[in-house]
């Protein structure tokens, strides 16, 4: 009896249609579409040609939290999560099912929502405390508590357009560090900002949770941030919940799963016109197929496309880390021609022979596009590639702890002074 | 298990959003008059002209029109007062309405980046937009003032009333705003059409000319545009022009009808603002 969130059977549609590229309704078509439905009439062999395709971002989902309880939700891109985030702050509605939740909820989908870059650092702190839903008395009774932990105050009454990076993202996170609601939605929110200030924000979040007893709900592809963040997990797979239990338990079913990826054929994280398709992604190396080598073991990327015949492309091929931030992006035409004409199916090796990639689960997103006119043919993204074995086993790099996606072993030169 | 429902604070349900939106409206008044604020500063920061512009339009345009209706259609005005005023008492209402309208249709998609990470009712942001053309309007009242001092004109009593026809032009432009909002989020190509709605208004509404001038038999059917209404009542109330009180009423029926469909229209369509805009 002192669950704080009632999920219960609560399930998202969304009507995809596969005409345009536009995800928006025009009224011309609109007007078009309606006078093609009169003239079928006419045609009464003709039937509606409209291809319109219900997906399903959540399906049945049902859980309980507890009052104090951290949940963590993880799963892949277009598992579901941001849907389900989107619902519990009400941002948008579900199809079927009910929420029932007790206490206060404050969302925080986005750093520094509704920042102006106009207005200064000081107006922004009450207008985006305002649309987090603090009062105006909350946010003075706070607001030197804010300045302090965003490290802003000689910049207060500067618009934040001239704002670095950096302090953008500790003022906008320092606001939302504020808010006491009793229920706390988070997305990745700490993908930005600088190692030290994410630091700062996983120990205040900590603080919220645990020792205030405050209720969070906590989405990140972080698994070390999931870990130390929360004690419970929700793992979601294609909508549905595929467990939910102690983190520990899931955050290593997780990781199980994400080294056996699936098909990229059937891959879901996609868009694009359809006319090429990237079906086939594997990875090749000592005259076989991979899942994961040993940091610095040169490995080749085949791509198998299908294509309508005759259309000109170009690929590109970016290289991510697990934080989906790119490393490298290559193109078809960097050092051959793009493709004038192409074949039902074509097939591409790609030789990567990176020997600074460290340690980890390495994805690419791909797009197969037309070069002059920017229409993309179909753009797959965050596709999980190879995973990176570390050495340290064998005691060639015995620290392992240090910063950065990627390994350069550069001379320090002792100058003799 | 209903019954249950009460010891819930919040319920999401399909529909459910319904029962408690009013009061949410409430709750959220702070949001509401703090984004009303950014607009207003943000408005008059970036345009180094911000408040002259809102002097300079009105201004101009009457002049022109003061020309052309009374100096080469020559058109009179049926009240005492300089034709110059009599066009501006008029311009003052349909500016304010022209800018509420074309301000708050894109207000929705100029903060798709709010409504797609945060809930709050959607209402609230064509309707601070509509404030911010209310802060226009106001320094446009300057000129009037200005332009009474200049023909050394005394208004008439009755502008003890005028707020009042200042809330009533409010929730005409609030009505049709609200409408024009909820449909341009659906319709992205919508915004194309609504300067051709404005356009078209200025020259079906008795800006330039006084609604006097239309026969008797149509002044009903003419007052079908709602801010026939407002007009007419802003130069009974600055000028003392005679009011032809049927016709206005018919304008107020009008728009009190806009605003309902406005409010349904829009809360109907809300739902879906997050997943389609």
């Amino acid at each position: 009896m002192s669950s704080i969130i009632e999920v219960e059977q609560v399930s998202k549609r969304f009507i995809i249609s596969h005409e345009g590229v536009s995800q928006y309704t025009a009224l011309r078509d609109e007007i078009s579409q309606k006078a093609k439905r009169i003239f079928s009439f006419l045609k009464p062999g003709q039937a509606d040609d409209i291809s319109r395709e219900e997906f399903w971002a959540l399906q049945d989902i049902s859980f309980k939290v507890e009052q104090g309880d951290r949940v963590g939700i993880i799963g892949r891109n277009g598992a579901g999560k941001s849907t389900l985030l989107k619902i519990l702050s009400r941002i948008s509605e579900p199809s079927s099912g009910t929420i029932r939740i007790r206490g206060r909820v404050a969302s925080l989908l986005e750093v520094g929502t509704g920042f102006h870059p106009e207005l200064t650092g000081r107006e922004n702190i009450f207008l985006n405390g305002a649309i987090l839903g603090m009062s105006r008395a909350e946010i003075r009774s706070k607001f030197d508590a804010i300045v302090d932990f965003a490290e802003v105050e000689k910049f207060l009454d500067t618009p934040v357009k001239r704002y670095s990076s950096g302090m953008y993202v500790r003022l906008a996170f320092a606001v939302a560090a504020f808010l006491e609601p009793e229920i706390l939605v988070v997305d990745e929110v700490l993908a930005v900002g600088d190692a030290q200030f994410q630091k700062k924000c996983l120990g205040k979040m900590e603080d919220v949770s645990r020792n205030e007893g405050r209720t969070v709900l906590f989405v990140s592809h972080q698994m070390n941030a999931i870990e130390t963040l929360t004690n419970k997990a929700i793992y979601l797979k294609s909508g549905k919940i595929q467990n939910f239990g102690d983190t520990e338990e899931i955050v290593n079913e997780y990781l199980h799963d994400y080294e056996h990826a699936t098909d990229v054929r059937s891959y879901t994280s996609r868009s694009g016109s359809g006319k090429a398709r990237l079906v086939k992604l594997e990875v090749w190396g000592r005259g076989q197929k991979l899942t994961s080598v040993k940091q610095g073991e040169p490995f080749t990327v085949r791509v198998g496309i299908e294509a309508k015949e005759g259309l000109g492309m170009d690929i590109s091929f970016v290289l991510e880390n697990f934080r989906e931030h790119p490393i490298f992006c290559t193109h078809l035409s960097d050092l051959g021609e793009p493709i004038r004409n192409s074949e039902t199916y074509m097939e591409f090796d790609i030789p990567v022979n990176l020997n600074s990639l460290r340690k980890g689960e390495y994805l690419m997103s791909m797009a197969l596009f037309k070069p002059e006119k920017g229409e993309f043919y179909d753009t797959v993204l965050h596709f999980p590639l190879i995973n990176v074995e570390g050495m340290d086993e064998a005691g060639l790099f015995p620290v392992d702890h240090r910063w950065g996606d990627q390994y350069f072993p550069l001379a320090w030169n002792k100058i003799s002074i | 298990m209903q019954a249950n429902d009460q010891s819930w604070d919040l319920v999401i349900e399909p529909g459910r959003s319904e029962k408690n939106y009013w009061n949410d409206l409430w709750r959220y008044r702070e949001l509401f008059y703090i984004l009303s604020w950014r607009d207003i500063k943000v408005r008059y920061k970036q345009t180094v002209i911000g408040a002259a512009w809102s002097i300079i339009r009105p201004l101009l345009t009457t002049i022109i029109f003061t020309f052309v209706f009374s100096r080469v259609a020559k058109l009179q005005n049926p009240g005492d007062a300089p034709y110059a005023l009599m066009v501006f008492a008029g311009m003052l209402p349909w500016q304010f309405f022209s800018n509420a309208l074309s301000e708050s249709s894109n207000s929705l998609v100029g903060n798709a980046n709010l409504i797609t990470k945060v809930y709050f009712p959607r209402m609230i942001i064509p309707a601070s937009s509509v404030i911010t053309s209310l802060v226009d309007f106001a320094i446009s009242f300057l000129i009037l003032l200005g332009m009474c001092i200049w023909y050394q004109y005394l208004p008439s009593w009755q502008i003890i009333f005028l707020p009042l026809f200042i809330l009533f032009a409010f929730i005409c432009a609030f009505g049709v705003g609200l409408y024009l909002t909820a449909v341009n989020v659906k319709y992205r190509d919508f915004r194309y059409i609504i300067p051709f709605i404005i356009q078209f208004g200025l020259y079906i509404t008795p800006i330039g000319f006084s609604s006097s001038v239309i026969p008797e038999q149509y002044r009903l059917l003419y007052s079908l545009n709602p801010m026939v209404g407002v007009i007419d009542g802003f130069r009974w109330c600055i000028l003392g022009d005679p009011m032809h009180w049927q016709s206005f009423f018919v304008s107020m029926g009008i728009s009190i009808l806009f605003l309902w469909i406005g409010v349904r229209y829009f809360r109907k369509m809300e739902k879906t603002f997050a997943d389609s805009i």
